[in-house]
């Protein structure tokens, strides 16, 4: 029973990590926009034709 | 003169020389509005940043200093195709944003403690029937005390804050029990422990308070999400004022920006958005929004002009009042003081439910442990059966009967187009026996309408629409509108108080007065059929032609009383029109009962005698005259269309121009309640069941924790029925 010594504390580490992490997200507006972060994980990073005709029309 | 957009109110510093603003954005749906905006945002040079939350609908911009007119971006988004405009943060919603975070924060925090503790929980269940030494038994409930401790003193937090101020106003509320039940598990498993005893509570007190906050996160994101679409609403009403800021040069600021004793212009065809006195110029006014009256005031030198009046024909310098002193305004907020004292009085469900389950639960848990001495137990066993008791009938599954409906029901009304303003408005809605219709800007959309466009050849129509893109008049824009014109007529000319003129293939066409098209013949003929429209002339060449404008009722006005007929209410209207215009209107949609001309004051008198003979009124109405009246009413309605002060009145909002969202929200506050009732017996017939249990002293931390998970989990599934209801309300959708 004396790996319970070992095994206690990183059960409630693993735990403690899982909080911190949470909480850290919360605080950096992770929670914000829920609807949009679904989007945004499969938006593609880089049109090429698209920015580059809205920079045309800024341009002009 | 010259015009400027001067959105400097709007801006904020952020820092390192960077300038903040925030855009509420109409018409984003998808992650490809998304990407367009802020691409195209982006590549405005000295813009850092340009982030869309698609949830709340708004876009957050940031800028070098002194590099770029916020009025700019408008322009781009406009490019783009959306519509956009500045908004301010109301204090209301930046509260509900807080509160939202830290109910969050303490659903992690309990659910963390949740887990660790059915952790450590489990082995000591299965323990107590195998070989766990009575050391390693204590050593786990040493830990559980660790960490459930604290957890729960602050993720209970909303539940003790909540109780507490119940307490303090000497009334009760679910949070009571709910406090009382946690505590008390807590402070037993904390004494048993250190008796070395065999059962310790802390997993299902700490699992009780996950369950409910997962609950109130829920409640709390739907609110904070319709205060968020109501808040850009506001904004894109785009509130603005044309103020003079020299002797001959004018500025378009917001309205929060004008003070009292400044000087706006009010042009044809725009809404006055301030209270004022006119101080030169000459006009008509429709007031209809504030008194429901649609015939048009004249309005010139000294009369004065409230918030919400249409310029009609010539343009006014308005000299700004202080809001308070308007006499109008200062009558209707005195009533609706009265009458919104009266309405707080209303107890919702929940209070009432929680009001007799207390005291018998409190007392149940109290008769244990007396029975419990009387049959020869020692003091501690009995108490502690008495603590199980309370444990086992914490409200859990009470707790979520109603929230969880009230959330899943507030939900599918947000997709229909029907936003909450208030957090019981679903229950006293679905009470509703007698409906109240404003007429003007309710029953009828608040926009003029051509009536008779179909009998009209349709090539002159779209060419009196072309030509009527160049005045300001609004019996204009209706007549633009009806056609559908897109590009004005090159070379119109307008004539201020008579209409508009251009020579097309040589011919000269006009729009306008009748004596200015030389078609008062055709108008002396017609007119008199219909006594609240408005005529306008068409002539090219010899060939004339008459449009009649006026108010038209809601697309789906008809279908929707005839809807609510077989519902069981009684329907009403209570305009400040005139009566002919009034009985035309009841006659067309069929509702027996009409009165005309009434003031604020008669529609608040016929409420409370509605009320006196116990009938629950729901006001629809939309003006500022029936402000007060939809505050007097049990429940009340307004369009997005109405007034400011209706709109924050009224209980619910609803967009668009069809009035089926009054039937919608009906239907599903009716199946809302239903299942808030049903929550209860469910949550009670628990209950029932689990008391003997305890009572009897057999309970354990497993049949605790078994019981509470499953009712709980019983009750919010039943929830999710108010998601449809059964009166085939997909036909409404459309």
């Amino acid at each position: 029973m004396e790996v319970l010594i070992i095994l206690v504390p990183l059960a409630l580490g693993l735990g403690l990590a899982g909080l911190v992490a949470f909480l850290w997200s919360l605080k950096s507006g992770q929670y914000d926009d829920l609807d949009g972060a679904a989007w945004r994980a499969i938006a593609d990073d880089d049109p090429p034709q698209e920015t580059q005709s809205d920079l045309a029309q800024v341009k002009r | 003169m010259q015009v400027s957009r001067d959105f400097s109110h709007y801006v904020r510093a952020a820092g390192e020389g960077l300038q903040h603003i925030d855009l509420a954005v109409e018409g984003v749906h998808c992650a490809g509005c998304m990407a367009k905006i802020e691409r195209g945002l982006s590549a405005i040079p000295d813009v850092t940043l340009a982030r869309v939350n698609l949830t709340d609908r708004r876009v957050a911009l940031e800028w070098k200093e002194g590099t770029l007119d916020p009025a700019r971006f408008i322009d781009r988004l406009e490019e783009l195709g959306y519509k956009a405009y500045p908004y301010e943060t109301a204090s209301a919603e930046a509260t509900e944003v807080a509160e939202s975070r830290f109910l969050l924060r303490c659903l992690g925090v309990a659910a963390f403690a949740t887990m660790n503790v059915m952790m450590l929980s489990i082995p000591v269940w299965s323990g107590n029937v195998s070989d766990m030494l009575p050391e390693q038994r204590d050593f786990f409930h040493w830990l559980s005390a660790l960490i459930a401790l604290p957890a729960a003193a602050y993720a209970g937090q909303p539940f003790f804050r909540s109780a507490w101020r119940a307490l303090a106003a000497k009334t009760t509320n679910m949070d009571v029990p709910i406090s009382i039940g946690v505590t008390l598990a807590l402070g037993m498993s904390v004494v048993e422990t250190i008796n070395h005893a065999e059962h310790a509570y802390f997993d299902a007190a700490i699992m009780l308070l996950t369950f409910l906050l997962v609950g109130r996160v829920l409640d709390q994101n739907m609110r904070r999400r319709t205060r968020a679409v109501a808040g850009n609403l506001a904004a894109l009403k785009a509130e603005t004022a044309t103020k003079f800021v020299g002797p001959d040069e004018i500025s378009q600021v917001p309205v929060a920006a004008i003070n009292p004793g400044d000087i706006v212009l009010l042009r044809p065809g725009e809404r006055c958005a301030v209270d004022g006195t006119v101080i030169e110029g000459r006009s008509e006014i429709d007031q209809s929004l504030i008194t429901g009256e649609t015939l048009y005031v004249t309005a010139d030198r000294g009369t004065p002009v409230y918030a919400g009046s249409m310029n009609i024909s010539g343009t006014l310098r308005v000299r700004v009042s202080a809001a308070s002193e308007a006499t109008l305004l200062a009558e209707i907020t005195r009533l609706l003081d009265n009458a919104l004292e009266a309405r707080s009085r209303y107890r919702r469900l929940a209070d009432r439910a929680s009001r007799l389950y207390a005291p018998v639960v409190h007392a149940t848990a109290f008769l244990t442990v007396l029975g419990w001495v009387l049959a020869g137990a020692g003091w501690h066993d009995a108490i502690v059966t008495g603590v199980a008791v309370l444990i086992i009938t914490c409200p859990c599954a009470l707790g979520l009967a109603i929230p969880t409906v009230q959330t899943v029901a507030s939900g599918a009304m947000f997709k229909s187009g029907v936003l909450l303003n208030a957090g019981d408005a679903i229950e006293r809605l679905a009470e509703a026996d007698h409906i109240i219709f404003d007429k003007t800007g309710t029953l009828t959309l608040p926009d003029l309408d051509v009536v008779n466009a179909a009998a009209i050849p349709a090539e002159i129509l779209g060419l009196a629409g072309q030509l009527a893109l160049s005045s300001h008049h609004p019996v204009a824009a209706a007549v633009a509108q009806a056609a559908r014109a897109k590009s004005p007529i090159v070379g119109a000319v307008e004539e201020a108080g008579q209409g508009v003129r251009a020579c097309v293939d040589g011919v000269e066409i006009r729009l306008g007065r009748p004596s200015f098209c030389g078609a008062e013949e055709l108008v002396r003929g017609g007119a008199d059929l219909d006594p609240e429209a408005s005529v306008v002339a068409f002539s090219r060449g010899a060939e004339k032609i008459v449009f009649t404008v006026r108010q038209a009722l809601r697309p789906d006005a008809v279908t929707v009383i005839a809807a609510l007929k077989p519902r069981n209410v009684g329907l009403e209207i209570l305009s400040g029109d005139r009566e002919p215009a009034v009985k035309a209107a009841a006659n067309a949609l069929g509702i027996p009962e009409w009165r005309a001309g009434v003031t604020p004051a008669d529609k608040i008198a016929r409420i409370e005698e509605l009320k006196r003979r116990g009938t629950r009124v729901l006001m629809v109405g939309d003006g500022m005259n029936d402000a007060p009246s939809l505050a007097a009413a049990h429940v009340s309605m307004s369009p997005i269309s109405a007034a400011h002060l209706s709109q924050a009145t009224a209980d619910l909002v609803f967009l668009g121009k069809p009035l089926a969202p009054v039937v919608t929200a009906v239907d599903y506050a009716r199946k809302a309640l239903h299942l808030m009732r049903q929550n209860l017996w469910l949550a009670i017939g628990y209950n029932i069941l689990a008391v003997p249990i305890a009572i009897s002293g057999i309970v354990t931390p497993l049949i605790a924790a078994a019981a509470m998970s499953g009712s709980s989990i019983l009750v919010m599934l039943n929830a999710l029925r108010a998601r449809s209801t059964s009166r085939g309300i997909t036909s409404w959708k459309s």
